[in-house]
């Protein structure tokens, strides 16, 4: 009975796996599975030695893309090892987060959350947009880190308020960042961490998979499909399905994107046309071209606290619950 | 009449000479009117191709600086194979490891052919080791980089005795003469301070990536842009599935390729050396000069400048590592998770073509 479980788990995995590599079949039938199995302690005796062996721990998830960026799962990566490496570069990692209207609830859980797990031990600067500076909370903050509160106007509608984070953030790098900080990444405010995210995260150019839509293939994905949107993607294109909720990267690369998406923004606006998700649909097309060096796992973006999936081993970081009717200025 | 005609002549002549005039400045104006639309449209689209807005990156920006690692960090032995025999794709530091199915060839030479690329690739083959070209160099135009710039530098005491090989289009060959020497080891390691200097003399303008190649080899497979990163290593064949207390790194505290017990990641092999000229460039300068304190002190690395690069991968680890595939050993039985063999040191016997034991 055991070993039919076995081969059921076993099934199930492959289903799993060749759902998961839906995602980049190309052509000439590119399916294999790099499944990556192991035990974190492997004991093997050879001549009276022994030693511990590092493998990642993860069960049918790719750890790299088709164009070798490495995807960021638990067990993927040594955390000393990788902290004692980037700990040599006298890092600054800028963060962005908006929080207009109502979402300024979130700032207090998000910031607290972040002292206790977000790059900890490394120099890191906040940077809070918002329409209410006077609600920003006292937040106690590590040594090395600091909060800068930038005002900025709010929109009637949340959509808006959601694009017009790219052209805040192409003019932050450009005026400011460009003297003080090597990585930047742009996150959700209505969010929290609960666990770690450290230097495993850094690259030239940094995406996260969808929680939502991280196992669904290609032609699930919810690009902009209308020819008429420059965040157009055809059917049968398409890498992951990325989520607008957190990117980053090196300055150059994330200013080359916020400045892309703010301009392509604009173009569908002249022409009355939103993408389906916002800059997340933008997003998505700008990731498709250029390629991401580092892609994060779900885990680094999840849907929520409560909800689990056999892939995710560990939830950093996840979108709080919330009454969208009640948070939103508009449906 | 006739002086009426020919005032009548003039005076045509005289308008028609104001009409060539005046033709002429429309010409000359229309020439330069095109000339100048045709510079706005070349130079946009020159600009085209440095689409990025130049920020003023004043601070000393880190992103594209070393992996170094601080020695005597203790941590667990990274694993190529894993105990139900798949291969490992990506270190503990997060450089991929390029296997067979682990990269699609056409993105990712459609990535790289927008870059217009120059491969340049140096080879040693001094004494007997000529005899070895000629498989090297006919393989390499069936199997490496395919389709990119490629120039490879051949290093040779003989020069006459360089085959003709008939190079594809796009890539060269350059012969550069070297002195012999009676002891191959001597040979192995003055490539590191020859490496350095064909860097700093030429390849800095010449090519964007640098692979430091062995010639007693034959290409068998793809070896392509999935290969190219900042700083590469290929993991060694013979001891990818070893326990790193038994890697035949040097062990004598004396040498500065030293390597304590604890620690190390993988054994790579000094076949390959690989990456952007630059961080190739810091890569061979070191082992050279930690290869003359060696020799001023007369002590000889175990495995000349293979421990060297060992040490130098150790605390400056590669982006990206090629796995077995890309250094095999043809005495070598294949293997299952060594699906291709993509570039391998052929069968030949050292006695016959090592000028010393």
């Amino acid at each position: 009975m055991f070993f039919s479980v076995l081969k059921t788990q076993w099934q199930n995995a492959k289903e799993n796996a060749k759902k998961a590599f839906c995602l980049f079949g190309t052509k000439d039938g590119f399916t294999i599975v790099v499944q990556v199995v192991g035990l974190l302690n492997c004991r093997f005796g050879t001549e009276n030695k022994s030693w511990l062996i590092f493998n990642p721990t993860i069960l049918n998830v790719a750890s790299v893309t088709p164009w070798s960026a490495p995807i960021i799962w638990e067990g993927t990566f040594d955390p000393i090892l990788i902290d004692s490496i980037y700990k040599q570069q006298n890092l600054t990692i800028a963060t962005t987060v908006f929080a207009l209207g109502k979402y300024t609830r979130f700032v207090k859980d998000f910031l607290e959350s972040a002292e206790q797990h977000y790059f900890v031990g490394f120099r890191v600067h906040y940077y809070l947009f918002t329409d209410q500076p006077e609600s920003v909370p006292e937040v106690k903050m590590g040594e090395n880190r600091s909060l800068t509160v930038r005002k900025v106007q709010s929109f009637k509608r949340w959509q808006d308020i959601s694009m017009s984070r790219m052209e805040q953030l192409e003019k932050l790098i450009e005026n400011e960042l460009a003297s003080e900080a090597d990585y930047i990444f742009c996150l959700d405010i209505d969010t929290k961490f609960y666990g770690r995210w450290g230097v495993e995260s850094l690259g030239r150019l940094v995406g996260v998979i969808h929680p939502w839509l991280f196992d669904a293939p290609r032609n699930r994905f919810t690009y902009e499909r209308r020819p008429e949107s420059q965040a157009y993607i055809p059917a049968g294109e398409g890498d992951y399905y990325y989520a607008g909720a957190a990117f980053g990267g090196s300055l150059e690369d994330v200013h080359h994107l916020t400045k892309t998406c703010r301009e392509k923004l604009h173009i569908d606006a002249a022409n009355s046309i939103e993408a389906v998700w916002q800059e997340e649909s933008h997003l998505n097309k700008y990731f498709l071209l250029n390629k991401p060096s580092k892609l994060l796992s779900p885990e680094y973006m999840w849907r929520d606290i409560n909800e689990s999936a056999a892939q995710i081993k560990v939830i950093r970081f996840s979108n709080v619950a919330k009454n969208y009717a009640e948070v939103r200025p508009n449906p | 009449m006739a002086s009426d005609l020919s005032v009548c002549h003039l005076g045509l002549l005289h308008i028609l000479m104001k009409v060539n005039f005046y033709l002429f400045f429309l010409a000359l104006t229309g020439f330069s009117l095109t000339g100048l639309i045709f510079l706005g449209y070349s130079s946009t689209s020159l600009r085209y191709k440095e689409k990025r807005f130049c920020l003023n990156l004043t601070k000393e920006h880190q992103e594209n600086s070393n992996l170094q690692s601080p020695q005597g960090l203790s941590y667990k032995q990274p694993s190529v194979v894993g105990p139900d025999g798949k291969v490992v794709p990506v270190t503990p530091w997060l450089s991929p490891i390029v296997w067979e199915g682990t990269f699609d060839p056409l993105l990712i030479d459609s990535i790289y052919r927008q870059q217009n690329i120059t491969i340049a690739t140096t080879v040693f083959a001094l004494g007997k080791y000529t005899q070895f070209l000629k498989d090297f160099l006919e393989s390499a135009e069936q199997n490496y980089f395919v389709g990119f710039r490629v120039h490879y530098y051949l290093f040779t005491d003989q020069p006459e005795q360089v085959p003709e090989v008939k190079l594809g289009e796009e890539r060269q060959l350059t012969v550069l003469k070297v002195p012999s020497s009676n002891r191959w080891q001597e040979i192995t390691l003055r490539r590191m301070e020859k490496l350095e200097k064909l860097i700093e003399s030429r390849l800095v303008n010449e090519a964007d990536y640098v692979f430091s190649l062995d010639v007693d080899t034959k290409f068998y497979g793809r070896w392509g842009a999935e290969s190219l990163g900042r700083l590469i290593g290929v993991i060694h064949p013979g001891y990818y599935q070893t326990a790193r207390e038994q890697f035949p790194y040097e062990r004598r505290p004396e040498s500065q390729a030293f390597i304590p017990y604890a620690e190390g990641d993988y054994y790579y092999g000094g076949a390959v050396i690989g990456g952007l000229v630059k961080d190739v460039y810091e890569a061979a300068k070191t082992c050279r000069e930690q290869l003359d304190i060696d020799a001023a002190k007369s002590i000889e690395a175990a495995w000349q400048e293979e421990s060297h690069l060992n040490k130098y991968f150790l605390y400056n680890k590669p982006s990206k590592v090629l796995s077995p595939e890309y250094l095999w050993q043809d005495f070598k039985p294949h293997t299952n998770e060594v699906k291709i063999i993509r570039f391998s040191q052929v069968i030949k016997n050292y006695a016959a073509v090592r000028p010393n034991p």
